[in-house]
């Protein structure tokens, strides 16, 4: 049988935690007929539409009747389709969510997960294709998830559901359909990296659908003598400096590269961290800051492809 | 409902009224000096600092509705929600503690005046953003709606609120899921420093919860007993299971947008009508009528000024927070990793 899908493999991660866990309910547009990415597929028909609730577009109110839902007792699941769209709902999310615990001095707690469908795909054009990850990671109180794989979806969902604060959870459009060719290793938890290749020459970290490519460079570098230390950062916050800054301390030089935006994305706190505490060589490959266009001519420009990442690697061996 | 009982029910709404209208004059008091606004700096020397949104005059509608409800049924609020917060129940002196910033206030000195909350009486939180209360409230009543809980939540929010996105949508979702949310515009005519009227469309929030099939009550904001009377009836039904209600009462809000607004802005003649039109007069008129004697109305003013006399004082004691409090509640996951 084939390992589950990215989409699958969260559905279930999500099922067996509703049929656990009472307090845990999912609200959002077309949730009902399995969501759009099929990621709830056939929740609604096992837990009713009293848990798995459609509901109107009106993502201001989906999220704050998530702030609600969590104030009052439970632990929503609240889904909002894109991650484009999320930003209809920023003041639930920025001022309500992420700061209510701490403005009502620990009198209530805000566990609630939003998952926000990012990255580009399939000519979604300028309002459906953004990686927004740094955004967020600039918001305390919030944690950010961005599962690069099938198994990290399923694991990092659990914890997500489990932590008890707000996580905005990134998942990339372009995985859905994705199974994992091997087991990627342990669970992660939270705030957790995975090493997926040893490397000695430089260190190389990413996530999300960027990861797969970065991978592409890691072996399209082997193949020139250069071995890349790979690792998927997988939580954006809190993320797992310990790892990334011992790989980059022991290797010397630290690219990061994301589909994001490169100008103030979060590729430049972690360069930036590793180069105050480990003093490494450090570059950058993201996006142009431009809106991702529609025609394929113009969307590839926003593309971080594997040549890049090499070629951004090359430089930074000079 | 017979005499007694109706003067005893104003009593205790009368008495609500004066120990908001004290809270607020005590606070206004602290904040002299301290609040910054309009161009100029805050003072140090004022004891609360920081915005401070005062409810005097508004009292009746705090009041006539939060007397209705339950210690479970559940509260979200605005900016200017002190006098919902003592309403519902919460002790003066940690609200008080919580305008002073003191580590004894109910929100441990973290929010203080606008996001003044009280879990502990079901009271969900003030917001400093206008409407942002509206769809955390029909969240709330979708819980307890889940939780086969028989309470149900009161929704304050002001006039300028129904010209926000949020209020549409959190009516309209509060009926689609037919869900026990009261839904209350304290209307005080007043949009921060610009008057509602002309800037808002149509005939107001009754008429704009009845377009989405809401049933809409409204009373005179500034009679406690009409408000009390519909927020009964109101809740009543909602309590029943019939889906959320709105009342809309218009009263006045006597002082500025912020406790250092002078509102000249607003014409001399409206003020002092507003002025004669105090709730709490009007309800100590009554009270008379009703055989009720000015001893007891004395009594009632002394007991109330003699409470918040007591939470001044109690703030005035408290500690600040220390420094490490502000590292705590912030998140669990990643604690500690601030950089």
């Amino acid at each position: 049988m084939d390992p589950p899908s990215y989409a699958e493999a969260a559905c279930t991660a999500l099922g067996d935690a509703m049929a656990q866990d009472g307090r845990i309910v999912v609200l959002g547009e077309d949730v009902g007929r399995g969501g759009i990415f099929g990621q709830y597929r056939g929740l609604q028909a096992r837990f009713g539409s009293d848990r798995v609730i459609d509901t109107p577009i009106s993502e201001a109110t989906i999220m704050g009747a998530g702030v609600g839902m969590a104030l009052a007792g439970l632990k929503p699941v609240v889904e909002m389709r894109v991650v484009d769209f999320a930003l209809c709902a920023m003041d639930e999310i920025a001022n309500q969510a992420a700061k209510n615990r701490f403005m009502f001095g620990g009198q209530g707690r805000v566990p609630l997960v939003a998952r926000l469908p990012m990255g580009i795909w399939s000519a979604s054009a300028a309002q459906h294709s953004q990686s927004l990850e740094a955004w967020f990671a600039h918001l305390p109180g919030v944690v950010v998830v961005a599962p690069a794989t099938a198994q990290d979806n399923h694991d990092l969902l659990l914890a997500a559901l489990d932590c008890g604060d707000p996580v905005i959870y990134l998942e990339h459009k372009e995985l859905w359909s994705q199974r994992d060719a091997a087991p990627p290793g342990p669970p992660l938890r939270l705030g957790q990296a995975r090493v997926c290749r040893p490397g000695s020459d430089l260190t190389l970290v990413s996530w999300s659908r960027q990861l797969h490519w970065a991978a592409e460079a890691a072996q399209t570098l082997a193949e020139r003598g250069v071995q890349a230390e790979l690792i998927d950062l997988a939580t954006i916050w809190p993320w797992d400096r310990d790892t990334v800054l011992n790989s980059a301390a022991r290797t010397g030089r630290l690219l990061v590269t994301h589909e994001a935006v490169q100008a103030a994305g979060f590729g430049a706190e972690i360069v930036a961290t590793a180069a105050e505490h480990t003093g490494c060589k450090v570059k950058r490959a993201g996006a142009p800051r431009i809106p991702v266009g529609y025609a394929p001519t113009l969307e590839e420009v926003s593309r971080v492809r594997p040549a890049a990442i090499v070629a951004a690697a090359l430089e930074l061996l000079r | 409902m017979h005499a007694p009982s109706l003067r005893d029910r104003l009593a205790a709404l009368l008495r609500t009224m004066l120990r908001i209208r004290a809270f607020e004059d005590a606070a206004e008091l602290a904040s002299q000096g301290g609040v910054a606004a309009f161009g100029q700096t805050a003072g140090s020397g004022a004891a609360v600092r920081g915005p401070l949104h005062l409810s005097t005059g508004q009292e009746a509608v705090a009041a006539g509705v939060c007397h209705g409800l339950r210690r479970e049924d559940l509260l979200t609020s605005t900016h200017r929600g002190h006098g919902h917060t003592l309403a519902k129940g919460a002790d003066t002196r940690r609200m008080m503690a919580e305008l002073y910033g003191r580590a004894a206030g109910s929100n441990g000195g973290k929010g203080g005046s606008m996001h003044i909350a009280d879990f502990s009486v079901g009271m969900l939180g003030a917001n400093g953003v206008v409407a942002a209360g509206l769809p955390i409230a029909v969240g709330a009543a979708q819980a307890l709606k889940l939780q086969r809980k028989d309470a149900i939540v009161a929704c304050f929010f002001g006039d300028g609120a129904i010209n926000r996105g949020p209020f549409l949508e959190a009516l309209n979702w509060a009926a689609a899921y037919a869900l026990p949310v009261l839904f209350v515009c304290e209307d005080n005519r007043w949009s921060a420093m610009t008057a509602t009227g002309p800037l808002t469309a149509g005939a107001g929030a009754a008429a704009r919860a009845q377009a989405l099939g809401i049933e809409a009550l409204t009373a005179d904001g500034n009679d406690v007993e009409a408000v009390n009377d519909a927020a009964t009836e109101a809740i009543a039904a909602v309590r029943a299971g019939r889906g959320p209600r709105l009342l809309h009462s218009v009263t006045y809000r006597i002082k500025g947008h912020v406790s250092v607004d002078p509102a000249t802005y607003r014409d001399a003649g409206e003020v002092a009508h507003a002025r004669e039109d105090d709730p709490i007069e009007r309800a100590a008129r009554r009270f008379v009528e009703l055989g009720g004697s000015a001893a007891e109305l004395a009594a009632m003013r002394a007991g109330a000024d003699e409470e918040i006399a007591t939470a001044v004082r109690f703030a005035e004691a408290a500690a600040w927070p220390e420094a490490a409090a502000a590292y705590t509640d912030v998140q669990s996951t990643g604690a500690g990793r601030w950089f």
